[in-house]
C-alpha cells in the first residue's frame, strides 16, 4: 500500500494542526510520490460499449488529507469530527454527476444502439448469485419533470446506484463503483483545507454550485458551474451524491487523528438505510454544501411508495440525490467484488 | 368489540364528561361507540386488525397498520384467493412477525370471506379489495360496529356512491372511526401546503390542473382453467366493475388534492379519452387515457389528465393557479408575492394515516374522513362517465346514475363476458 506520510507532521502540536486547517491555506495537500502506473493515469472518456453514451473520468492522485472539519468551522455538525488523517490510493472520478443517459440504458435499455450493447441485466433479483439485477419499473416518474438529457440521475436508491456501477463494470471491463466517503471528501477538497474548495465563506458559492439560493427549486444540467481545482464539477450542490459507506455519526471517533487511516470505509450490510450522501443539493443551504458536511439517507426518502415491500430501486422523495462514479487504479482489498446486499422486504 | 373500561379512562374534562354522559343516556350511541380507552393496561386497548383483500395494497396497509402504533395485531384475513393470503402473511411477518397472529381458522378464503372477517373478533377492519366491492364491504363493517381503514377509491358507480354516503351517516351516528387511503391528507408537506392555500397564500383559486400521466401497471393474461370470474378478479384492474378504470382507481388522488384545496367538488365534467395502445384482450375493457375538463360551482375549471402508456411525458402532480400566485402542490411550492416552500421533515404518510386513526380511536374520539373520499371518488366517476359517453355529465347525474356495474351476486362458474369498450357518442349515460 502506498503511504504518503510526511514524517514531520506527526510532531506538530495538535492545536497547530487545527489552526492550520481552520485557516484553510489553499496549499498543496501532502502528495505521495505516486506509483509508476499512477503516474500514467490520464483523463479519459468512457463510452459505454455498444452505445453512444459517454462520460469523462478525471485522475485523482494518491495522497493523505485531513478528513472532517474543525470544531471552529461555521455550520459544522458534530458528526464531522474529530478530524483525522486519511490516506488513499489513486483513482479516477467522474468529472460530472452521472446523467440519465447512462442509467437509462441500464434500467430501461433506452439507447438507439442498445442491440449491440451485449447481454442485458436480469429483470430482478438474481437467479445466479452474481447476476446483475436491474430496477423494477418506478412507481412515480423518477425525473419529476426536472429533465433527463444531460441532467443528473435523481430518485434512485443506494442499492440501485451500487447495482448500476456493477452493471457498468461488467459492460466496460473496468471497476466502477461509488466513491467511499473518504474518497468523496478528498476529491471534493481537491487539495484545499477550507470549508469549500474555493474558500472559507460561501460568498462565491453561486459560481460553483446550485443550491437553495440560486437553484429555483430544481436540479440543473451538470457542469454549468465552475469546477473545483481538480476539474470536478458540481461537487458542491446540484444533487447530493451517494457514497458507498453506511452512515455512522460516530465513525470518525474510531480513528486516531494523526495516524492516517488507510482507505477507510464503513462497509454496508443488508440495511436499506442510512447510507452516506455528500455535497449537499439544490435544495440545501450553504452549510450543507461544505466539503465535510455529511448526510444520512432515511426511510422517509421513499415515503410515497405504496408498495410493500417498498421498492429497493427507486425513491419517491429524493429528487436531491444522485451519483458520481469512481474507478480505483487498484481496488482496495475489502471492496473487491463487493456488492449491495440489500434485498426486497428487508429494512 | 372492545368494551371500554371506565376505571381505566383518564379523568375526563367537564366537557368530555357531559358529552359521555349524554352518550350513555343515549344508550344506542354508547353501544355502537366501541371506544377504546386511551390507556396502558395490557390488552385493554389492543387494536385487533382484520384485513379484507390481501393483494399488494392490503398487504401494505396491514404492514403499515401493525407498525403504526404499539398494541396493534393482525388477527384475521380474508381474500378470494388462498395464494394471496399466503403471500400477504409472509410479507407482513417479514416486517413484524410478533404482530401477526392469524391461525388457519382466521384465514378466510372465498367470495364471502369479508363477512367472516367482519364477524371475527376484530375491532379495526382494513378494506383493500378492488374498489367495486367497497360499498358492500364498508356497509357490512359499519353495520357490525367496527372501526375501519378504507382504501381509495370507495366505489365504481352511482349506486355504490349512494351506499357510501348512507354508510358515512351511519358511521357518524355510531361514532365509528373511518380512515381512508388518500394518504396525502397525512403527508406533512401536503398538509402544510393546504394550510397555506387556505390561508390565502395564492389568493382566490382561479384554475387547477391535476395529472397522473405515467406508464402501465401489472396485467394477468387469462390462464387455462380460470373461469370468467377468476380471471377478472385476478386481472381486476382492467374491468370497470372492479376497478372503475384508472381515472377512478389512480387519478382519484390528484382530483382529491384539488377538491381539498377548493373545499368543494366539481359540478360538471366533459372528457375525451380512449384506448389507443392497450388494446389486447388481457386489457379487458378500460381506457388507457383520459383528459377531462371539470367545472366547480364557482366557475373554476380543473384540467385533468391521466394516462397509462409507456414512453410518454410523465407527470403525477397537482397545480393551483391563484389570483395572487401559483401553487405546485406535489412539490409543496408556492410562487408569487407570498412565495413559500415546505422545508420541514417528511413523514411516512401510509403509516401516519393508521397512527392518526388509531390515536383518535384510543382517545375515544374516532375521526371519520369518509365523506371527502366519497366525493373525490364521485368526481372521478363523473369524469369517466363524461369521457365514456362523450356527454357533459353533472354531479347530480353521476350521483343518481342507475347504472350498477357490479353484478348483484357472484358465482365462480358464472358467465361473465368482457363488457364492450365504451364508445363516446354511442355509449349511453345511464
Amino acid at each position: 500500500m502506498r503511504r504518503s506520510l510526511v514524517p514531520w507532521i506527526g510532531f506538530l502540536p495538535c492545536f497547530a494542526l487545527l489552526l492550520w486547517n481552520s485557516f484553510g491555506h489553499p496549499s498543496q495537500s501532502e502528495q505521495a510520490s505516486s506509483a509508476p502506473s499512477a503516474a500514467m493515469m490520464k483523463a479519459y472518456v468512457e463510452v459505454i460499449p455498444g452505445t453512444n453514451v459517454k462520460f469523462e473520468m478525471v485522475p485523482i492522485p494518491a495522497g493523505t488529507f485531513m478528513m472532517g472539519s474543525p470544531a471552529s468551522e461555521r455550520g459544522r455538525l458534530p458528526d464531522e469530527g474529530p478530524q483525522h488523517k486519511v490516506t488513499l490510493g489513486p483513482f479516477w472520478m467522474g468529472k460530472t454527476e452521472m446523467t440519465w443517459e447512462g442509467f437509462d440504458i441500464y434500467a430501461f435499455s433506452k439507447n438507439a444502439l442498445k442491440k449491440s450493447a451485449g447481454p442485458s441485466p436480469e429483470p430482478d433479483a438474481g437467479k445466479a448469485p452474481d447476476a446483475i439485477t436491474r430496477p423494477t419499473p418506478p412507481y412515480a416518474d423518477p425525473t419529476f419533470g426536472y429533465g433527463r438529457k444531460g441532467h443528473p440521475i435523481i430518485s434512485i436508491s443506494h442499492h440501485a446506484a451500487m447495482e448500476f456501477c456493477r452493471w457498468l463494470s461488467g459492460k466496460t471491463g473496468k471497476t466502477y463503483r461509488l466513491p467511499t466517503e473518504a474518497e468523496w471528501e478528498y476529491a471534493c477538497r481537491a487539495g484545499t483545507r477550507t470549508p469549500y474548495s474555493f474558500g472559507v465563506t460561501p460568498g462565491q458559492l453561486s459560481q460553483y454550485a446550485w443550491f437553495r439560493m440560486n437553484s429555483e427549486d430544481m436540479p440543473h444540467a451538470v457542469a454549468l458551474k465552475k469546477p473545483n481545482p481538480w476539474g470536478l464539477y458540481d461537487m458542491h450542490g446540484n444533487v447530493a451524491e451517494w457514497c458507498l459507506d453506511l452512515f455512522d455519526p460516530n465513525f470518525y471517533r474510531t480513528f486516531k487523528p494523526l495516524v492516517p487511516a488507510e482507505v477507510p470505509v464503513l462497509i454496508p450490510e443488508t440495511q436499506h438505510y442510512p447510507h452516506v450522501v455528500r455535497g449537499g443539493s439544490w435544495d440545501d443551504n450553504a452549510p450543507l454544501l461544505r466539503c465535510a458536511a455529511r448526510r444520512a439517507s432515511k426511510e422517509a426518502w421513499n415515503q410515497q411508495d405504496p408498495q410493500r415491500p417498498r421498492s429497493i430501486w427507486w425513491l419517491t422523495d429524493a429528487t436531491f440525490v444522485g451519483l458520481r462514479v469512481v474507478r480505483p487504479l487498484e481496488e482496495q482489498e475489502n471492496l473487491r467484488n463487493f456488492r449491495s446486499l440489500v434485498t426486497p422486504g428487508g429494512k | 368489540m372492545i368494551t371500554p373500561n371506565e376505571k381505566e379512562k383518564p379523568r375526563p374534562t367537564r366537557r368530555e364528561f357531559l358529552k359521555s354522559s349524554t352518550a350513555v343516556v343515549g344508550g344506542v350511541v354508547a353501544a355502537g361507540l366501541g371506544t377504546i380507552p386511551a390507556v396502558h393496561a395490557a390488552g385493554s386497548d389492543e387494536i385487533r386488525v382484520g384485513l379484507i383483500g390481501c393483494g399488494g395494497r392490503g398487504t401494505g396497509a396491514a404492514e403499515d397498520a401493525v407498525t403504526a402504533a404499539p398494541g396493534v395485531k393482525l388477527v384475521a384475513v380474508g381474500d378470494v384467493f388462498k395464494d394471496r393470503i399466503t403471500d400477504c402473511l409472509a410479507q407482513v411477518k417479514k416486517a413484524a412477525a410478533d404482530k401477526v397472529d392469524v391461525p388457519e381458522d382466521r384465514q378466510f378464503v372465498g367470495l364471502d370471506a369479508y363477512e367472516k372477517v367482519i364477524a371475527s373478533d376484530v375491532n379495526y377492519i382494513i378494506l383493500a379489495t378492488p374498489p367495486g366491492f367497497r360499498p358492500q364491504h364498508i356497509k357490512a363493517a359499519v353495520a357490525a360496529g367496527k372501526h375501519i381503514f378504507c382504501e381509495k377509491p370507495v366505489a365504481v358507480d352511482g349506486p355504490g356512491i349512494r351506499t357510501c354516503f348512507e354508510v358515512y351517516e351511519q358511521a357518524k351516528a355510531k361514532g365509528l372511526g373511518i380512515g381512508v387511503g388518500t394518504q396525502r391528507h397525512h403527508q406533512n408537506g401536503y398538509v402544510a401546503t393546504m394550510k397555506q392555500i387556505h390561508a390565502g397564500a395564492i389568493g382566490q383559486i382561479v384554475a387547477a390542473r391535476a395529472y397522473w400521466n405515467q406508464g402501465p401497471i401489472w396485467v394477468f393474461p387469462r390462464e387455462a382453467g380460470w373461469t370468467d370470474l377468476e380471471w377478472q378478479l385476478r386481472n381486476w384492474y382492467y374491468f370497470t366493475w372492479l376497478c372503475g378504470d384508472h381515472i377512478v382507481e389512480q387519478h382519484v388522488h390528484n382530483l382529491d388534492v384539488v377538491n381539498w384545496a377548493m373545499k368543494a367538488h366539481p359540478v360538471r365534467a366533459v372528457g375525451l379519452g380512449g384506448r389507443q395502445v392497450r388494446t389486447a384482450p388481457e386489457y379487458g375493457c378500460i381506457y388507457d387515457h383520459f383528459a377531462v375538463d371539470y367545472e366547480y360551482e364557482n366557475g373554476v375549471h380543473m384540467m385533468s389528465m391521466c394516462r397509462q402508456i409507456p414512453n410518454c411525458a410523465d407527470s403525477v402532480s397537482e397545480a393551483l393557479v391563484g389570483s395572487l400566485g401559483n401553487c405546485q402542490a406535489d412539490k409543496y411550492t408556492i410562487t408569487g408575492p407570498k412565495a413559500w416552500r415546505y422545508r420541514g421533515e417528511n413523514n411516512l404518510p401510509y403509516v401516519q394515516e393508521h397512527t392518526d386513526l388509531i390515536a383518535s380511536i384510543r382517545a375515544g374520539k374516532p375521526y371519520n374522513e369518509f365523506k371527502e373520499v366519497v366525493e373525490s371518488t364521485l368526481t372521478a366517476i363523473m369524469g369517466r362517465m363524461a369521457t365514456y359517453t362523450g356527454k357533459a355529465v353533472t354531479w347530480e347525474q353521476a350521483l343518481s346514475s342507475e347504472e350498477s356495474l357490479v353484478p348483484a351476486s357472484l358465482d365462480w362458474n358464472m358467465t361473465l363476458p368482457v363488457p364492450p369498450v365504451a364508445m363516446p357518442g354511442q355509449t349511453e349515460l345511464r
